[in-house]
């Protein structure tokens, strides 16, 4: 390991990841959800009028639609109550659409990041950062290089401005309609920030674009939307990480993703979610693979009182590719259920899901996986290996692995195993030396070494140091 | 010099007190000596290794297990009130920072974790711990009271912590004293490992390790007839090289022809209840575990 990597393993987590600042914001719609808190968040970000009748529909389709109540032991949502949200916060700063230089941030957002460690990251060779405060992107920064290739890479508020052809052809239209659920329609309604990224025909951004986004208020939601686009040929690693602060009061995630993957693209998606243990996450994200392209998601979700979150795959295009990895953990009062889908709709389309979950404490972890092959998808292929992982009696975890398999000519593999944490194992490595808590550290960090060996290091050390950190909460 | 002493032991399954396995076990090792622990299936040998270093699964209800340290067998000179240690007071991984070291008949498998990070890992944890236990109470509460943790003079914690890059040396040097191939290091711990290979790292852990008193729990079942070889050759250094003593738990006479004993203690029924040379084990292949009920309870 480097040195370079020591001082990232060294850094105070407890600190970075937990902590808050006081809020200095200029700006908070009323709560609750009317026509008229939707015009007035349009109307401050100047957007065009079709965007505008966009939220209003999705805003339609938001209250006719029921909660979803229905599902076999999905989470508890009966403590969402949207009219408790102020769904829109933004930073107080006076250019729109954020600024191009660090220094020009307010000072405690500075700070905010630092203990996020961005700039350490930057310099760690990360080729851009968007980094969203509260609901708006403050700070963007984009190498000239990729301009010239003509990668676009900002947030998806100024997307709208300047990129608007491309976006009102994209945005929540042919990928995560509002109608394809309530928290989707919700976040059609009142979507803030998020990233836009557009990379054309055989263009490769070599290295990952990343996100980091948090929550900083009491009762806020977080609605941002993320939008990549990647033209035929051409390969893109996105990755978005965020940490929250802990708080008491309620809040709400409900993010969008939206990937089109074209022609013999590839597009890496990687997540490392840690909502604060009120927060219900609750996700939309998906996306479109034409013929021979390929589609990764890499998740690892954490925190949250509640999440619901299944990345999809549309794979449309012959001999189209979907890999899944995740990675949840669930501890005292959590319930996390997270999972895949993936549907083949062309012929030799290929799909391999693996799956990790962690209980403690009386946490509960679910996978909920659906893996659909349309009449006519012969020759596809699909994997789908889940194993889940309980410190304890209290702790519960439960594998729902739908398939959906019309057509004959297929193959299709599927294991899943659940186990408690071995004392044998954990005594093995205390006769060699490691105390109790750190054998159990060992195990879970070699459980989950499968995800961590796909993240960037920077991400695989954070991960692993969000896992110790829970951990700590209950074997200390 | 250490000396492990086993005094009239009795343990009983934790969960079920029904269950009495070992009923009354006297055994002593020293440094520098190669015992073998012989007896039928089911005599409760694996339970007395398990039991030595701590195993969850069993209580103590009489008896003791101490470990005598002579002072000299750590970097620091060892203090006289702290070389005799009760070990049933102590977690497992405390007799581990003292020196026990236990080979299990069945050793667990780790996925997902490096053979190299484990060991580097248990090394620093080990040599952590010891630094525990032997720490002064009282310059503790000295310096307690002054406000700090510990002594000022002393550097940050894990200043005497092996690094990757020497870790990598010795690890590439015991693995070669026991033939064993370079890509051992990187594969995860046990993961898949043939018997064989399993009981070949037993003995290439305990060569890191440097034990004190190291316990081998049939090392030598489901060894081909070279890799006993390469497995003999590690028990030989354990004691020739760092002056170990090994306590051997094995059925066969086998093992012995590369490995001599010291000592022979043949276990029957939770208890030892023969003891003798290396002329004992040749007895035994001899006439078998019944001549020895036969010794312990007269004509059956
Ligand atoms: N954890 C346990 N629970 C119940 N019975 C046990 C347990 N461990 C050992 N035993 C029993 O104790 C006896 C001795 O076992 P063991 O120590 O493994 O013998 P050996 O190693 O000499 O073959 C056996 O009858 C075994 O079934
Ligand atoms: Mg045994």
């Amino acid at each position: 390991m480097s040195s370079e990597q020591e001082d990232l393993k060294e850094t105070d987590t407890e600190e970075r990841f937990a902590f808050k600042k006081e809020e200095s914001s200029a700006f908070k719609t009323e709560k609750g959800l009317t026509e008229e808190t939707i015009r007035l968040i349009s109307e401050d970000k100047d957007e065009p009028e079709w965007m505008l009748e966009r939220r209003l529909r999705a805003l339609r389709q938001f209250k006719e639609m029921p909660m979803p109540t229905d599902w076999p032991g999905q989470p508890d949502l009966s403590e969402v109550d949207l009219d408790e949200i102020v769904p829109y916060i933004r930073p107080d700063i006076d250019t729109r659409g954020g600024v191009d230089e660090w220094d020009d941030l307010p000072e405690d957002i500075q700070d905010t990041f630092d203990k996020l460690g961005i700039p350490e990251a930057e310099k760690k060779a990360l080729s851009g950062v968007g980094a969203q405060y509260e609901s708006e992107i403050v700070y963007q920064n984009m190498q000239e290089r990729w301009e010239e290739k003509g990668v676009v890479f900002c947030d998806m508020d100024r997307a709208v401005q300047e990129h608007e052809e491309i976006v009102r052809e994209y945005f929540m239209t042919k990928c995560v309609p509002p109608s394809d659920n309530k928290f989707a329609a919700l976040h059609g309604a009142i979507w803030s920030g998020g990233s836009f990224v557009y990379v054309p025909e055989d263009t490769t951004v070599d290295m990952p674009v990343q996100a980091y986004f948090r929550m900083n208020s009491e009762g806020m939601g977080q609605f941002e939307h993320t939008l990549i686009i990647a033209e035929p040929g051409s390969e893109v690693h996105y990755i978005e990480g965020c940490s929250a602060p802990q708080y008491a009061a309620f809040n709400l995630h409900s993010g969008g993703v939206e990937v089109f993957v074209k022609e013999d693209a590839h597009v890496q998606y990687s997540t490392v979610q840690n909502w604060s243990k009120n927060t219900y996450n609750l996700n939309t994200k998906r996306a479109i693979a034409e013929n021979g392209a390929t589609m990764e998601w890499v998740s690892g979700s954490m925190g949250s009182k509640a999440t619901m979150l299944y990345p999809s795959t549309i794979l449309k295009g012959r001999g189209a590719t979907d890999n899944h990895i995740t990675i949840a953990f669930a501890g005292e009062g959590q319930d996390i259920d997270t999972g895949a889908k993936v549907y083949h709709n062309a012929p030799n389309t290929k799909s391999t899901i693996e799956s990790k979950s962690i209980a403690k404490d009386g946490g509960r972890t679910n996978y909920r996986g659906l893996v659909h092959i349309a009449d006519g998808a012969e020759n596809s292929s699909t994997s789908v290996e889940c194993d889940a992982l309980m410190f304890d009696n209290d702790s519960t975890s439960d594998t729902m692995p739908y398939m959906e398999i019309q057509e004959s000519k297929v193959d299709v593999a599927h294991e899943a195993t659940v186990g408690k944490i071995g004392d044998e194992d954990v005594f093995y490595l205390q006769s060699r030396g490691l105390d109790d808590d750190d054998a159990k550290k060992m195990i879970v960090a070699g459980f989950i070494e499968p995800i961590t060996e796909e993240l960037p290091i920077e991400y695989a050390v954070e991960l692993n140091r969000l896992i110790e950190l829970e951990m700590e909460g209950s074997l200390g | 010099m250490a000396r492990l002493e086993i005094r009239n032991l009795h343990a009983e399954v934790a969960d079920d007190e029904e269950e009495t396995i070992l009923e009354g076990v006297d055994l002593a090792v020293e440094s520098d000596e190669i015992h073998a622990l012989m007896g039928p299936n089911g005599s409760g040998k694996s339970t007395l290794a398990k039991v030595v270093a701590g195993h969850p699964a069993y209580r103590v209800t009489e008896g003791e297990v101490t470990l005598h340290l002579d002072g000299d067998e750590f970097d620091e000179p060892i203090p006289e009130d702290k070389r005799t240690w009760d070990l049933l007071d102590l977690e497992p991984n405390e007799r581990a920072a003292l020196g026990i070291y236990l080979g299990f008949q069945y050793p667990a498998e780790i996925e997902g974790v490096t053979m190299v990070n484990f060991l580097r890992t248990a090394l620093n944890a080990k040599f952590e711990e010891r630094e525990e236990l032997f720490e002064d109470e009282e310059d503790e509460e000295e310096a307690e009271e002054a406000g700090y943790d510990t002594s000022p003079m002393e550097g940050p914690a894990d200043e005497g912590e092996v690094g990757v890059a020497q870790f990598q040396e010795i690890l590439r040097g015991k693995m070669e004293l026991l033939d064993i191939d370079d890509r051992f290091a990187d594969r995860y711990l046990n993961a898949g490992f043939s018997g064989g290979e399993k009981k070949q790292n037993e003995v290439l852990q305990a060569a890191v390790l440097e034990p004190e008193i190291a316990i081998l729990d049939e090392i030598d079942s489901g060894l081909d007839i070279d890799r006993l070889r390469d497995v003999s050759t590690g028990i030989n250094a354990l004691r020739d090289e760092e002056g170990s003593g090994v306590l051997m738990i094995t059925h066969y006479q086998r093992i012995l022809d590369y490995v001599e004993p010291d000592r022979v203690h043949v276990m029957l029924d939770g208890q030892v209840v023969m003891e003798g040379g290396p002329d004992l084990a040749e007895k035994l292949e001899d006439k078998g575990y019944d001549w020895v009920r036969e010794e312990t309870y007269g004509t059956a």
